[in-house]
């Protein structure tokens, strides 16, 4: 019961955990990125810096104005939802009627733009940033040693996912954002404001975003090019799951986290490209997605 | 007359991107009117409506619908001043349940439909409650369009080709529903392809030709012209 594949139960939990830490932040910043598609048709590629913003606006709160961690969770996405609201009103709102390419090429000028002034500002050294004391500590499960602080971000993002899924799939507000993300016209025809929605939506998916940076940041290093690190696999992730599906973007993300983590241990070599390994063989057999809709 | 007038449209010219399709449209409907708006394909009927709801590229100039001028209005503002706008394409969501369909428009002032009204209207709606929108029949989801509009309180009704491509019987109970409508005092406007739909509802009949109103007709004068009015409709 030590070994399973020949490798140790604890290493190979161990990796586990990782890739479901990783999985965590995949998901939730997969779930952004597939509401703000479904509704705004605008491939985000500023997302993964938002996150980065979201890990170092934590770290400025903490070492400027001596806010912990715990009022950051708070305060850092409302503080990136108002980002996103400033560029949705600023930028994205004139290129609506133009091609998708326009909001992508938007949104990587945006990303690019960001990266520079906190590489400027802070170096791409890295800063670190530590868990709450409350959270320091480990837990032995007997098969392996786990980091709380760990455990606490899996929870928080699945907990997090969960509560957006039921929003989007359950109430009246995500009967608007489903309606309106497959005919906005009628909607705002019934009386709805579909310009706010878009803005609102857009700002709640910065905020995803930021608060998965706040969670990240303890468990990795803050560098203004940890943004740009991950927003390649989390899009190999949402085509995976199927562009606009919010169930497939959760799914998926926590799924290919596992996988990244379990190649770790069984061919270290491939653990960098199994995600778009998948990717391919997922487009050439179902190029909807796994939980996308074939049209 | 005046604290009569639901909507009065003058000099209404409609554009999307460099076409332009309305030129120059004017129409009165009355507080609890119903007037059928006529005409071939691409006359400009479909358009009208859109423009009447802000939902076309540009249009020039007046619409004014219960006192309010709505011409510089986003679609949303104009919907609130009590217009219930059922699509020709009917507009059901596929992401939505046939009740969720039925309970998303919001409601928009008092005085409209209850749930169990719009049930009682149209029977077969409840028993297709938990299905996916897009699943029930053409007349199902006809009556779907109509009966979620009804409950927002909207007191101007446009309805665009209602009885497309419905079997008879369908047609006869869309008949008996807006003449129920019509007595409880609803104004409405029919765009219609089916003439002798319309002429049976219609209190006053628009034509339209080219963007334009090329007659205004009233009910009783119809069949003294249905020679006139079936060379406009005429292929």
């Amino acid at each position: 019961m030590s070994e399973i594949f020949g490798i140790p139960v604890p290493v190979l939990a161990g990796q586990l955990m990782l890739g479901l830490v990783n999985g965590s932040f995949y998901a939730m910043l997969s779930l952004g990125l597939a509401v703000i598609f479904g509704l705004l048709n605008v491939i985000n590629f500023s997302h993964g810096t938002m996150y980065m913003m979201g890990a170092y606006a934590a770290w400025m709160l903490m070492n400027w104005l001596g806010v912990g961690y715990w009022w950051s969770l708070a305060i850092v996405p409302v503080v990136m939802a108002l980002v996103g609201i400033a560029v949705e009103r600023l930028f994205l709102r004139w290129i609506y009627h133009l091609d998708h390419l326009y909001g992508l090429l938007l949104t990587i000028g945006f990303a690019w733009v960001m990266e520079g002034v906190y590489r400027d500002q802070f170096g791409s050294g890295g800063q670190s940033y530590p868990a709450p004391d409350s959270l320091a500590g480990v837990t032995d499960l007997g098969f392996m040693i786990l980091p709380d602080y760990r455990g606490w971000v899996v929870l928080a993002s699945l907990g997090t996912c969960f509560a957006t899924w039921y929003l989007i799939e359950r109430t009246r507000l995500g009967a608007y954002l489903r309606a309106a993300t497959e005919n906005p016209r009628i909607v705002q025809a019934f009386g709805i404001n579909v310009p706010l929605m878009l803005t609102l939506t857009y700002g709640f998916g910065i905020a995803l975003a930021g608060l998965a940076g706040v969670l990240a940041a303890p468990v990795i290093q803050v560098t203004p090019l940890m943004g740009s690190n991950v927003i390649i696999v989390v899009f190999a992730v949402v085509v995976i799951g199927g562009l606009g599906s919010i169930l497939g973007a959760i799914v998926s993300g926590i799924a290919l986290g596992l996988l990244e983590g379990l190649t770790k241990v069984l061919y270290p070599e491939a653990s960098s490209t199994v995600v778009f390994v998948v990717m391919a063989l997922v487009l050439l057999f179902k190029p909807a997605g796994l939980f996308g809709k074939e049209e | 007359m005046a604290a009569a007038e639901m909507l009065r449209i003058t000099d209404l010219h409609s554009f999307y991107g460099e076409s332009h399709i309305l030129h120059g449209v004017d129409l009165q409907v009355g507080r609890g009117e119903v007037v059928a708006l006529l005409g071939r394909n691409g006359a400009g009927r479909t358009t009208l409506l859109k423009s009447i709801m802000g939902l076309v590229g540009r249009r020039t100039g007046r619409i004014v619908v219960n006192g309010r001028e709505t011409i510089d209005m986003p679609t949303h503002r104009i919907a609130a001043l009590g217009l219930g706008y059922c699509p020709e394409e009917r507009a059901i969501f596929s992401t939505l349940s046939c009740e969720e369909n039925l309970m998303l428009p919001p409601v928009l002032r008092g005085g409209g439909f209850s749930v169990e009204d719009v049930y009682g209207m149209f029977p077969n709606l409840r028993e297709r409650r938990a299905s996916q929108g897009t699943r029930l029949s053409g007349g199902e989801q006809q009556m779907l369009a109509i009966g979620r509009i009804l409950r927002t309180g909207a007191q101007l009704l446009l309805l665009d080709e209602i009885s497309e491509g419905l079997a008879p019987v369908i047609v006869i109970a869309l008949d008996a529903c807006i003449r129920s409508l019509k007595d409880r005092g609803y104004t409405i406007i029919l765009v219609e392809q089916n003439f002798e739909f319309a002429a049976g509802l219609a209190d006053r009949v628009y034509v339209m030709e080219n963007g334009r109103i090329a007659e205004s007709l009233r009910a009783n004068e119809l069949e003294a012209k249905a020679g006139l009015v079936q060379r406009y409709l005429g292929v």
